[in-house]
This record gives structure tokens, sequence and C-alpha cells, in this order.
């Protein structure tokens, strides 16, 4: 075995560093942060006008020829810098799917146009009603002519309010087991009947409820077959994002670390001088090189052509359970000190901040029992719980 | 990056899975149980040159990394199998580390020696319970600023200490363990033991995930059979959860044994560290698997006779061995924090 993970983007990294040093401006963190709005408009049209959106997609869609390697590094060096590009992860989730699934004409109205950066499509599959069971959407869609009624809301709809589309997964048949009566739709979000509401979030970041009264969608905006909707969700499912990590700095329990050593706890020693303070960082520092030993498993076997699905369910499992009894055990650790927000408090309101945060991992992108679930039946054998329909 | 074994190494892991069936069966585990040591398997296991596999090939060993002694670990510990294995690959690496151990390091590859190894160093002349050493023949020990091998004079007998896991424990002490040969002193004393330790903690940690994946492949098979309220016990989601739950951490104990493995074989800084994080780890995942496994036998779990209750002990024993972990957790966090004064 050989464990050295050798960084596939390396000779890009040099030349992503001197875009972002050009480019990247460190008040849009800031901005970030205020709104809670993980999507920057004023970079992502910058970045579809300089074709890294485009690097590595069809020419005959709009692709450039920007090398994807080193577009990829200019995303990861932009989050490295601490911004979230989650209009641009949708955006290309469902672009990819219109690649695989859609009819020329929705391909050739969209695509380019995602790539240049004017359109950003979000994900509208969640409902007031139904979310880890996605399959139970009530949103309707009816048809009507060379168009598409629709009529329902959707939750949690991030990005919604800086986006121009929303993919949403709409039920087209009531007749049928609920799997097999849904399809897929890009409906415009200026279109008249929709509304969108904030939602804020115990994270800072912003999301949306969503409603749409009889919202016109033209039928080649229908994404797939009608009450096909169900396997495109699995196309669009498998379009994750590349798996190359940025190299990280610190993680929060080195950071924690550092400042432990001269810190003074309740007797003015250093805190980490207390054992029960350095058995605990020690046991943290166990469950993050755990966490990376099966996120560097997941990218090792994509690497060599696999389909980590349930690696990757464990990885995701493993890693944010294992968030959550961190930031537990650290604001304990810091004791009064982890109170403190921003600048008032140690690491400039890390611990704090990162406690706020925890909670949703184990909420999106499938929550621990969906994960369980797939590690129950897919690795153990067992069989499937859940009522079948 | 590469995960996988290496085709040498799967040849070797179904060599030494075969042997394990053979001669680690439920039966003969539970009959060493009493002794914690089986004469015939090591006499098996000494024809295999596995005792001796890890010292280089001039010394006449097998000249095997670590890795591999790694992929034969996990296969004894699979099997439970009633020998002191990780304390004896231990010793003899100690032994073949001077020229001093020359005569006994043969002794080990021909099987007239038993070796094994004291983890924590004597202290007032006694290291206190050492696996191994109720069937030793020689225990290789820090003794103040030297490191020793110590044996028993013709006659004298080393006392069985009745214990958790069957592994063979008595107090080694140098009142019986009167005889001793001088490895090596001073600094390189107290640098080869330390380093022995780090290579005890691999192989401990690689036994103990072999028993992992054992204790729950017994639990997975259990509860696909068993019946309650007319469905297997499987379909239940509390069942289906924790059982998922603990293969999940197992997949991060096996690849923290490995990397741990990779780490001492190739003069990785962070090998220290890594060899008491996969010992940790690979401790608290066998324990969760083993007693998550009895727990969903039922009441059955908790009679002789089903083999999980044979896993459970050694879950908790075979690590305890050397000592309450929080020392481990002490001494990881100096290794990772540099500077730190705990
Ligand atoms: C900040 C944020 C952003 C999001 N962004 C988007 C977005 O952009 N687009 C979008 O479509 N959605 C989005 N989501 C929604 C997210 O995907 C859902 O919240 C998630 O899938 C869980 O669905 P739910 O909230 O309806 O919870 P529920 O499905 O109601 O689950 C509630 C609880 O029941 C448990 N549960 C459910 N089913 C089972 C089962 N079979 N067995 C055992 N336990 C079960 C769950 O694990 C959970 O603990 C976002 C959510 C958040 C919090």
């Amino acid at each position: 075995m050989d464990f050295v993970e050798s960084d596939a983007l390396a000779e890009h990294r040099q030349a992503a560093h001197a875009w972002a040093e050009r480019h990247f401006r460190p008040e849009w963190v800031e901005q970030e942060h205020a709104t809670g709005t993980h999507h920057n408009p004023e970079l992502h049209a910058l970045l579809g006008q300089q074709g890294l959106l485009g690097a590595g997609w069809p020419a005959q869609y709009g692709g450039t020829d920007v090398d994807p390697a080193y577009a990829l590094a200019v995303f990861q060096e932009i989050g490295a810098r601490g911004l979230r590009m989650d209009g641009w992860v949708t955006t290309e989730m469902v672009t990819r799917t219109i690649l695989h699934v859609a009819t020329e004409e929705a391909k050739q109205e969209i695509v380019p146009a995602a790539l240049r950066g004017e359109v950003v499509i979000v994900l509208g599959y969640t409902e007031p009603g139904s979310g880890s069971d996605v399959a139970a959407a009530r949103m309707r869609a009816v048809r009507d002519g060379d168009e598409w009624v629709v009529n329902g809301s959707k939750m949690f709809t991030s990005t919604a309010h800086m986006a121009t589309h929303v993919f949403l997964l709409a039920r087209t048949n009531t007749e049928v087991p609920k799997h097999k009566g849904l399809t897929l739709f890009l409906a415009r979000l200026d279109a008249p009947g929709v509304e969108v509401q904030p939602v804020h979030t115990l994270g800072g970041q912003r999301t949306n409820a969503t409603f749409y009264s009889d919202v016109r969608v033209p039928d080649s905006m229908r994404i797939g077959e009608v009450d096909g909707g169900w396997g495109v969700m699995r196309v669009a499912l498998v379009h994750e994002r590349g798996t190359a990590v940025a190299p990280g700095g610190p993680t929060l329990v080195e950071q924690v670390a550092e400042w432990a050593r001269t810190a003074p706890g309740p007797d003015g020693a250093p805190l980490l001088d207390d054992p029960t303070v350095a058995e605990q960082l020690a046991r943290l520092a166990i469950d993050d090189e755990v966490s990376r030993l099966l996120g560097l498993k997941v990218r090792w076997i994509a690497a060599t052509g696999g389909m980590p699905g349930i690696e990757g369910s464990m990885a995701k499992l493993y890693s944010s359970e294992a968030e959550q009894r961190r930031v537990d055990v650290l604001t304990d650790l810091l004791g009064e000190q982890a109170l403190l927000r921003d600048g008032a408090g140690p690491l400039h309101g890390a611990v704090e901040w990162a406690y706020r945060k925890a909670p949703v991992s184990t909420i999106y992108g499938g929550t621990s029992e969906v994960q369980r679930e797939i590690v129950a039946e897919r690795r153990l054998g067992l069989p499937r719980s859940r009522p079948v329909g | 990056m590469d995960l996988s074994l290496t085709e040498d190494q799967q040849a070797l892991r179904g060599s030494v899975a075969e042997l394990f069936a053979g001669q680690a069966t439920s039966e003969r585990v539970r009959a060493a149980e009493a002794v914690g040591h089986d004469p015939a398997l090591w006499r098996v296991l000494v024809q295999s040159g596995i005792p001796t596999m890890g010292v280089a090939e001039e010394l006449g060993g097998g000249g095997a990394t670590v890795a591999d002694l790694v992929v034969v670990a996990i296969e004894a510990g699979r099997r439970v199998a009633p020998v002191a294995l990780p304390e004896a690959l231990t010793a003899a690496a100690l032994l073949a580390a001077s020229p001093a151990g020359a005569d006994l390091l043969a002794g080990v590859g021909e099987g007239d020696v038993v070796p094994t190894v004291a983890l924590r160093p004597l202290r007032n002349g006694t290291a206190g319970p050492v696996p191994g050493a109720a069937v030793a023949d020689v225990v290789v020990a820090l003794d103040g600023d030297e490191l020793v091998a110590l044996s028993r004079p013709e006659g004298v007998a080393a006392e069985p200490l009745p214990d958790l896991g069957g592994a063979a424990l008595a107090e080694v002490a140098t009142t019986v363990w009167s005889q001793r040969l001088v490895l090596a002193t001073g600094d390189e004393a107290r640098g080869a033991h330390d380093d022995a330790v780090s290579l005890w903690r691999v192989l401990t940690a690689a036994a103990l995930e072999g028993l992992r994946q054992e204790a729950l492949r017994i639990g997975v098979e259990y509860v696909k059979d068993r019946h309650a309220f007319g469905v297997p016990i499987a379909w239940f989601q509390t069942v289906q959860h924790r059982l998922a739950e603990v293969a999940t951490a197992g997949d991060g104990a096996e690849l923290l044994v490995h990397e741990a493995a990779w780490a001492r074989d190739t003069g990785d800084p962070r090998a220290a560290a890594l060899a008491r994080m996969a010992l940790l780890f690979a401790a608290e995942t066998a324990q969760q698997t083993a007693a998550a496994s009895l727990h969903f036998h039922g009441g059955y779990g908790f009679t002789l006779e089903y083999d999980i209750q044979l896993y459970y002990r050694r879950a908790k024993a075979w690590p305890l061995a050397l000592g309450a972990p929080r020392h481990e957790l002490r001494a990881l966090a100096a290794d990772l924090f540099a500077g730190e004064a705990a």
C-alpha cells in the first residue's frame, strides 16, 4: 500500500494562486458571512467570461479551451480563501444532466449560457412535506398544449434568490406508484407565479422556501421523459463534483491545540498541560485521521475506475458524525471562552461558529439514517427495512 | 496512492488464513483458554517461519515488511489464535537488533525458544502481568538502562495468572526471571524498546482488526438468521444502524492499521503517532463491534456456547496489556502537538 496522495493539480497551483491574487477580493468573504449567500454573482460572472466555467465541456455547447485541471485548481484556490460556490455546484450538476437527457433545444438554450455564467440553476427537490423521501414530492405539473402548468412549493431551495432557473421535481402522474409518476422541469425563477421567501439557518446560511402557482414551463424545458424523473434523478446524483482535494490548512483541532499551548486554564497553567485536555484533543485527532482516510479511499476507488457509492456513504457518515462529536468536545474544552463570537472569542470565534454549523452536516446530502441504510443494505447485505411503495 | 495489497500479500493472506482456520478452530481456542497457548499451533507457525518472518534474511529471518506482518496478524486475530503472536514478533525484532541476541533468535527460529516482550519497563524488578510470559522461555524487557533477555533457571516455573482474554499472562519479576542477558544499554536500549513497543502497537492493532472483522461477520450472520415477530431481526432498523455504524468505523480502523504499517516501513515521521492512533482506534472499534454483535445475539450471546464471547473478551484484553489508554492518548497528544508538556 502507499498512502501518499499525489497532488493531481500540482502543476496548476501556482497559476491558480496568481489568478486569485489578481482577481479575488477579500471583501467577498465578509459579504458571504453577512448575507449567508454561498454564491457571489461578481465572481461567477468573471469565471464565466474567462472561460473557466466552460473548461472541459464540449465546444458545440460553449465549452472553452481552458484546461479543466487549471479551472479546478482555481476553484479550489477560491475555496481555500473561504468562499463557497454553491451556485456553480448546482448549476454544473444540472447542466451535466441536461447534456445527458434533455432535448437539443434545451441543451442549446441552457448549456452555453450556463457556461458563460449567465444561467444559474438551483435544486428544487425537497418540499415542505418530503425530504429524505424525495420521491414523495407533491408538486403537480399538468400538461397544457406545448406547456406544463406547475403548482406547489419547495423547501430549502438554496441560492434561489440569486439564480435564474430551478430544477423542479414534480408529479405528472398520480395513478402510479410514487417513483413512477415524477418528471423534472427547468423553470425560470422570473416566471409569473414564482415567489421566493428567505429562510435563515443556524449556520448563517440563507436558504429559501419557493412557491409556484400556475407557473408555465415550455415542454422543451422538460428534462428527460415524462414520468421518467426518478431515472433522471439518479443521473443527476451521479454527477457529483470532482473528487480531487484542495491542500488544506490546519484542522480546527490543531488550531485549538496550538491555542491551548499558551492559553491559561483556570489554574494559570497552559490548558494543554491539563492531561484531560490533551487526551480529548488527541482523541479528536484520531477522528480527523479516520475521516481523512475514508475520504482518501473514496478518491482512490474513483481514481482507479470504481464507483465509491458505499464508501462515499461511509465517509460522509463518519465525518459528519465526527464533526458533531468534535464541536461538542471543543466547546466544553474551551468552557466560557467557547461562548464568544467572532473577534470576541479565541481563534476569532472559530469554535462557537463550528458549533452552530455542525448540525447540518448529518442532515443534508442524505441524512445519517439514509447513509446507514445504504451501508446496512449494500455492504452488510441486510434486508431493506423501509416500507416499499 | 495505492490502497490495495500487493499480489504477494494477497497470496500470503490466503495461506495464513487457511493455516489459522485449520489450526485455531473454536474448539482449539477454547481448549487453550486456561493456558493461553496452543503448542501445536505454535509448532506449525515455527515450521512456516512466522515468528521470525520480520527478521532480516541475513539473520535467518523472512525479511518481511511490517505491512506483511500486519497481513498475518489480521488473520491470527480473525481466529483469536491462542498464541502471543504480536509479542513474539516484537521480541524477535528486539533479539535481532543485538548481536548478543543471536543464539536466542536462532532458538526462536528453530522452535526451541518461545519469546515474549515486557511492554512496560521493569519497575522495582517487576513489569507486572505480561502476555505470553506464562509459557515463554525468554522475556525481552527494559530494566533501567539495560535491554535484557530474561529467563528462568531450570525448574523454576512462571505462574500463570487467571485473566480476561486467555493471554498466558504472568508476572515478570526478576526474582523468578533471574537469568539475564544484556542486549543493549543506555539510549540504545531505551530507543530499541520504545521502537519495539511501537511495532507491537501496530501488530496488536492488526490483530484487533482481524478480530473486529470476524465479530462483525458473526453478528451479521446471526441477525439474518434469527427471527422475532415474524421477521429476521436484521430487518429492524436499530439493529441495522448499529451494525452499519460499527462497520463504517471498521473501514476506518482497517485503513489506519495499514497506514501505520506503511508509515513504519517508509520511515514516515508520523509513524509513532500513527501506531498509537491505530492501536487506540482498532481497540475501540473492535470492542464496540464485538459488544454490538454479542448484544444482537440476545441471551445466547451471554452463554459460553456461542463464539462471540471469545471475541468480546479479547477485544478488551489485547490492548489493555499495554496499560490504560489514557496514557496512550496523552503520549499521542505529545507526539501530535509538539512542544506540549502533558
Ligand atoms: C441548509 C440546507 C440547505 C439545503 N439545500 C437544499 C437545496 O438546495 N435543494 C433541495 O432540494 N434540498 C435542500 N436541502 C434539503 C435537504 O436535502 C433535506 O433537509 C434532507 O434531505 C432531509 O429532509 P427533511 O429535512 O425533509 O427531513 P426528513 O426527511 O423529514 O427527516 C427527518 C428525520 O427523520 C429521519 N428519517 C427520514 N427517513 C428515515 C428512514 N427511512 N429511516 C430512519 N430515519 C429516517 C431523518 O434522518 C431525519 O433525522 C437543504 C437543507 C438544509 C438544511
